[in-house]
């Protein structure tokens, strides 16, 4: 919904909730549903109100728990059985500057007396979220604390050890700390956000005295934004691509008219700058895993005479799709998504026109389409909309653009195979199927709550769930890492099976679309059987959960020789395969050959 | 600004809010008057009222309005008081 697009209106919004609300659950539209505690240090009907809106928006259906007003501890340690019934998917714990006991001291306290008032200050805090991660085993969102509107001593509050502001700084960094050493522990950042939106305004301290309101009212839709970007992060539903126009977006001016030497990139001008500025931008992106293409009204080696510009950036192999033509955009954006085996939702188009910007999100539903004046705008609103705000980072991810780059080489060597099967032995591939490890959990849980299109059952699990899982004897699981002649594609695959008597019930089965159509399916059930067979067990039972999106893998069971038991009128199928005479399928990958050559 | 201008400008807020197309409010409209009308819509609508009419409601006045009417009459003299300055240089 346009309205609750960054940069949206707050007024509107506040305004406008119920008949937004009621607009949204109208829309038909599939949704997750997420179990989501609020404890709160001050007011947060508002906050959830707001909260609501911006996750119905993005394929979350929320059901909230509120504490009762600034019981966030209380709820925490002595296990309130509201929300102990409530089954909390992910708590998220409102507390602002307005929560801190421990300071300000007095001018006479020693320097040792305000370390222990802040490392009070501080445990208050981590006995909480360890209680509440060993009693829930579920993300925890913790605010750091905002500045204060006011500073007793001036300039000096921020670095005298008696000040507010260096007592709220150091404790904000004893946070940081907490979060970089704990899984599934997020902190959302108001003390960055109150300053983006302005301390004063802020800190309109009559929503305070008259609601307990921890901040002004107007900045509520923004502080729920924020909060939706780290959400629905954790929840897989971030963008993965930047579609990028090149004329007057990545740099000023007409390439096919003005030529290499006419644009403004570079530092020679203020333009040049904010192109130059505007490209750095996303060429960080790209290193942070997001992929880059180009979709732009050009010739094609237009394209490629703006990219070699001498102060150009972004170059040529930055892109792992390149589409410079003067075919309609939303149709190059579709048929890129479906080069890259990714969902057109998941790309971010941006393009200076008005009219193309029009077009795009008129076509293709759920693709993210901001709107930005100039250059120096663009960065921004890409910023503050947080289409890849980055919970969790793993090596795959710096190299993600380059795996993409080694596909569409293996498109190449495609063509020069006529038969599909020789096609496959030359890629030379090899795969580690193997049982879940502490190194390997970041990348299985990411994989896990991203997969969408080739996943059995959509199941999403969080750091904590897939650590019991992997922790627990009754289950088998598979992780699958995939590399060729190209290069590693990383982690790939994953399986769990829950053990029942003699037989497993699959409960997840997913691949990255990067593989598609390389049998890795096969080598991971060919695993499974044997690794059932060391076990005992005699049958597996597989599970189809049909979705909007994974319609490819509803006879997926068949392909592999189960027979299917069971047809629901929902698309929803049940499979089981008795493993007595199974065969291994999968001829053209080298599996655990290390393992191979010890024993 | 009539009177009349006033309670017909705040209809309209009322609707919003309360996402009642056929909502109509009168001088003595109060919270019992409206279902959904409850402390913490009431931030919602005084936040409403404010930037609709370009001002703002002091904390005794927000806690003391007895019903629409009252609503119309301080927004009334508020219009006749000189506008306060804005604060600080980066107010939105």
């Amino acid at each position: 919904m346009k309205e609750l697009e960054y940069p949206f209106d707050s007024s509107f919004l506040l305004q406008k909730r119920r008949k937004l609300k009621k607009a949204l659950l109208a829309d038909g539209s599939a949704r997750m549903e997420k179990r989501i505690a609020v404890l709160g240090g001050s007011t947060t009907n508002d906050i959830v109100s707001m909260l609501e809106l911006f996750l119905l928006n993005c394929g979350i259906q929320p059901v909230f728990y509120q504490s009762e007003y600034a019981q966030y501890w209380q709820d925490a340690m002595f296990d309130a059985p509201e929300l102990a019934a409530f089954q909390p998917d992910l708590i998220f714990i409102h507390t602002t500057s307005r929560n801190i006991t421990e300071a300000p001291l007095p001018l006479s306290a020693s320097e040792q007396e305000v370390q222990d008032a802040l490392e009070r200050q501080y445990t208050h805090f981590t006995q909480m979220w360890e209680h509440l991660a060993a009693t829930y085993h579920c993300p925890i969102l913790q605010n750091n604390f905002e500045l204060p509107a006011t500073r007793l001593m001036g300039n000096r509050d921020g670095w005298d050890c008696h000040g507010m502001v260096w007592f709220i700084s150091e404790l904000n960094r004893k946070f940081g700390q907490y979060a970089a050493a704990h899984n599934d522990f997020y902190i959302h950042d108001i003390h960055y956000l109150a300053a983006s939106y302005g301390l004063d305004a802020w800190h309109d301290n009559s929503y305070w005295y008259l609601y307990k309101y921890a901040m002004t009212l107007d900045a509520i839709p923004e502080f729920a934004y924020s909060l939706t970007r780290i959400i629905r992060s954790i929840y897989g539903k971030n963008k993965k691509v930047l579609a990028l126009d090149l004329d007057n977006t990545l740099w000023g001016g007409v390439i096919g008219d003005d030529g290499q030497e006419g644009i403004s990139i570079g530092q020679e001008t203020a333009e040049a700058e904010a192109y130059t500025e505007v490209q750095e931008y996303c060429k960080a992106q790209k290193q942070l895993g997001v992929l880059l293409t180009i979709c732009s009204k050009n010739e094609p080696e237009n394209a490629r005479l703006g990219l070699s510009h001498p102060d150009s950036v972004l170059h040529e192999d930055d892109f792992v799709a390149i589409k410079a033509n003067w075919e309609p955009k939303d149709r190059n954006l579709v048929q890129t998504a479906a080069e890259l085996s990714l969902l057109p939702e998941s790309f971010v188009f941006v393009d200076d026109n008005p009219a193309e910007r029009e077009i795009v999100s008129a076509q293709i539903a759920g693709i993210a389409v901001p709107e930005f004046q100039d250059p120096a705008d663009c960065i921004r609103v890409l910023d503050h909309a947080g289409y890849f705000e980055t919970t969790t980072f793993s090596a795959a991810d710096a190299s993600r653009s380059e795996m993409y780059r080694a596909n569409a080489q293996r498109a190449q060597m495609q063509q020069t195979y006529a038969n599909y099967t020789d096609y496959l032995l030359g890629l030379d591939m090899h795969a580690d199927i193997r049982d879940f490890d502490a190194v390997a959990l970041p990348r299985i849980v990411q994989l896990t709550n991203k997969s969408n299109q080739f996943n059995l059952t959509t199941r999403r699990y969080t750091q904590s769930e897939m650590e019991q899982v992997a922790a627990d004897h009754k289950h088998i699981r598979l992780y699958g890492r995939l590399r060729d002649k190209f290069g590693d594609n990383g982690i790939v695959s994953v399986v769990i099976g829950e053990i029942s008597g003699d037989t497993l019930h699959i409960e997840l089965w997913l691949m990255s679309c990067r593989v598609l159509k390389r049998d890795m399916e096969l080598a991971m059930l060919d695993t499974l059987v044997a690794e059932c067979r060391k076990q005992g067990i005699t049958a597996i039972c597989g599970y189809y959960y049909k979705t909007a999106k994974n319609a490819m893998v509803k006879d997926l069971f068949g392909t592999f020789g189960f027979t299917k038991t069971e047809q629901f009128e929902n698309g929803d199928s049940t499979w089981r395969m008795e493993i007595a005479g199974y065969e291994n399928q999968n001829h053209v990958i080298q599996v655990n050959e290390k393992e191979h050559q010890q024993a | 600004m009539t009177h009349e201008a006033i309670m017909e400008k705040l209809n309209e807020i009322f609707q919003d809010i309360f996402d009642d197309d056929t909502l109509v409010i009168t001088e003595n409209t109060t919270a019992n008057d409206i279902e959904d009308w409850d402390s913490l819509e009431h931030i919602n609508l005084v936040s409403a009222v404010e930037k609709a009419f370009g001002m703002k409601f002091r904390m005794q006045e927000v806690s003391g309005m007895k019903n629409v009417g009252e609503m119309a009459d301080i927004i009334a003299a508020r219009a006749e008081e000189p506008k306060p300055k804005k604060r600080g240089l980066f107010r939105r």
